[in-house]
């Protein structure tokens, strides 16, 4: 069993996103950068699959600038066996129709029985690549997973539906999933896998996409708001008192 | 056409997502033709018979008699590629980021999703956990939008008449790959959320599992429910059926306590029908405080338990 493991490096929750000067993306001197929430849940999944399975290989595939070979490191030392770096500018890895195009041709040669990827990224939030690739690498796709069981040539998946549904699906593989959070508990890298993630390696593949781009970030922005708030930005204390009289004398909860 | 609207199936009746983006295709402008695929197609066509639109293309065949990827991009690949509309539009829905992406690949159409609103060529989306909003464009003949639920009024619907017509499809029993089984609910716990009047509501911001108690004092001494946003879910820290959101539930209580919680959209979708939004943030420009009433700028592990013995002294 092949399994790749799609990757991106995004801003931490915590932080700060400062505008850049022109204004249309962030200035990434300053943001702190960790690996999206969902793809640690697929990187975690593969890593399941491949213990259960007792064989196989897992490949973190991250596209980028150099600062992710930082994510494919934390990968390889959660146990995964080997990675790729496909080099792109970050203006590229906006537009999902370039960046699946590019990861087709590199995982392609490679004919992974399984493409997994986090549903979404906390950066652009365009929550499409993996089925994007899944369709160019003619591979059966399904999103929104949060339970996996590999059978054989094919594979169950328990797809989350809104408010509450849930639907099996069962696809034959090659297939790329695109995982949900939640479906397992992301492992922390070991002493031995930070030392052992040292030895494996990272191929470095400079991804030489031509063609324009079909869609782009022109500017980003301060949302603004319509709605009355009072905001209440004091002590402890007086923060306290405050909540009170509105929860009493407002909301009326007592 | 100018404009396809793929309609979506809500058991046997359209989805308040497809009736907001028939609102974004008007608004955008042109000929506008909808698409109802599946057994209910013509019930969803009947429910569009009254709407501003050219007509309703309707596709039945038992290969997406229910829903599955395969089939669905299949066939929108299909209407597309006969019709050659420049604008595809659906509401941003789990069915739509489960296919639509398909059919984007397949005729390397670019898909803007989850778009906020618009104007001349540009479209607001939120980026960044929703802290920032950006405008993306695209520079192709065709291209794929999604709206966010609410993006526009159902209400502002431009009426009209139109007239359903069945497309026949020619599908070939290969091109459906997966088994798709019956969608089925999971166990609802003992909590009502949904008719809860007090929540106080747990987010990231409780920072570790030891916190939680403190979320649970506050709440009996207001005689609230707790509930929680899905990372809290996600770590085991309070149990499932307590998630709100677009894969909890949507609340609506006279008052919405939110102690942590940053304000994603797929969080807010279950919470923005609170009478009140109180919310506690450190950070003064979450977005949760876009749309509370109160917004309360401090650290919830050092207001909390303080707020909890002074409302217990009341
Ligand atoms: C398809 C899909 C479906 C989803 N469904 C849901 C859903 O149903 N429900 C849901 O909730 N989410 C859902 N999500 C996830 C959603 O996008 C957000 O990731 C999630 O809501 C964030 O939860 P949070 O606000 O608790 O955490 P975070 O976004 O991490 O926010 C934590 C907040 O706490 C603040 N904070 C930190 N420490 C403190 C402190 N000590 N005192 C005060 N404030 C503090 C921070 O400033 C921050 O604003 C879904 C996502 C996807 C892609």
């Amino acid at each position: 069993m092949k399994i790749a493991v799609l990757v991106k490096q995004v801003p931490g929750s915590e932080s700060a996103l400062p505008l850049n000067n022109y204004q249309n993306w962030i200035e990434e001197s300053s943001v702190t950068f960790v690996m999206n929430p969902p793809d640690n849940y697929a990187l975690e999944e593969a890593l399941l699959i491949k213990e259960r399975l007792d064989e196989g290989e897992v490949v973190i595939v991250s596209m980028g600038p150099d600062r992710v070979q930082k994510v494919i490191r934390e990968g390889l030392a959660k146990g995964a066996d080997r990675g790729i770096h496909i080099k792109e500018s970050p203006e590229i890895v906006k537009d999902p129709l370039l960046i699946a195009k590019s990861f087709t041709t590199v995982l392609k040669e490679e004919n992974f029985d399984l493409v997994l990827s986090g549903l979404q990224s906390d950066d652009t939030g365009m929550g499409q690549t993996g089925v994007l690739i899944g369709e160019m690498l003619g591979a059966s796709t399904a999103t929104l997973a949060i339970e996996t069981r590999l059978e054989g040539d094919h594979i169950k998946v328990k797809r989350e539906l809104e408010a509450g549904w849930f639907q099996w699906v069962q696809l034959p593989l090659p297939a790329s999933i695109s995982i949900q959070s939640g479906l397992n508990t992301p492992r922390y890298p070991s002493l031995k896998g930070i030392m052992g993630a040292k030895k494996k390696v990272i191929k470095c593949i400079s991804s030489d996409l031509a063609s324009k781009q079909a869609q782009t970030i022109d500017k980003i922005f301060i949302p603004q708001t319509s709605k009355q708030t009072e905001v209440i930005e004091a002590d402890v204390d007086v923060a306290v008192s405050r909540i009170v009289e509105i929860l009493k004398s407002e909301i009326k909860v007592f | 056409m100018d404009i396809l609207v793929v309609l979506e199936d809500s058991q046997g009746s359209l989805h308040r997502l497809s009736k907001e983006a028939i609102v974004g295709a008007q608004e955008l402008g042109g000929k506008v033709v909808a698409l109802a695929i599946g057994k209910h197609c013509e019930q969803i066509a009947s429910e569009c018979l009254s709407f501003d639109l050219e007509n309703v293309i309707t596709v039945n065949h038992e290969l997406v008699s229910t829903y599955n990827a395969d089939g669905y991009s299949n066939i929108v690949k299909t209407i597309i590629e006969a019709n050659s509309p420049k604008i595809i539009v659906t509401g941003h829905t789990y069915q739509t980021r489960d296919f639509m992406p398909r059919v984007s690949a397949a005729l390397d159409i670019p898909f803007i999703p989850d778009i906020i609103s618009f104007s001349e060529g540009s479209f607001v989306k939120q980026v960044l956990n929703a802290k920032l909003n950006a405008t993306a464009s695209f520079s192709t003949d065709q291209v794929i939008l999604s709206f966010q639920s609410a993006a526009f009024t159902e209400e502002n619907i431009t009426p009209g008449s139109c007239s359903a017509k069945a497309f026949d499809v020619n599908l070939d029993s290969s091109i459906v790959r997966s088994k798709t089984e019956d969608p089925f609910q999971e166990d609802a716990g003992d909590v009502d959320l949904e008719s809860a009047e007090l929540l106080v509501s747990v987010g990231r911001g409780i920072e570790k599992e030891e916190n939680i108690p403190m979320a649970f004092e506050l709440a009996k001494v207001l005689g609230a429910e707790v509930s929680a946003s899905r990372p809290v879910v996600d770590s085991g820290w309070i149990d499932s059926f307590r998630q709100v959101g677009s894969s909890g539930s949507n609340v609506a209580p006279k008052l919405y306590f939110s102690l942590g919680i940053s304000g994603a959209i797929q969080h807010v979708v279950g919470m923005k029908g609170a009478k009140a939004i109180l919310a506690i943030n450190k950070d003064k420009d979450a977005p949760i405080f876009e749309i509370a009433d109160y917004a309360v700028v401090g650290n919830v592990l050092e207001i909390v338990p303080k707020l909890t013995e002074a409302l217990k002294n009341q």
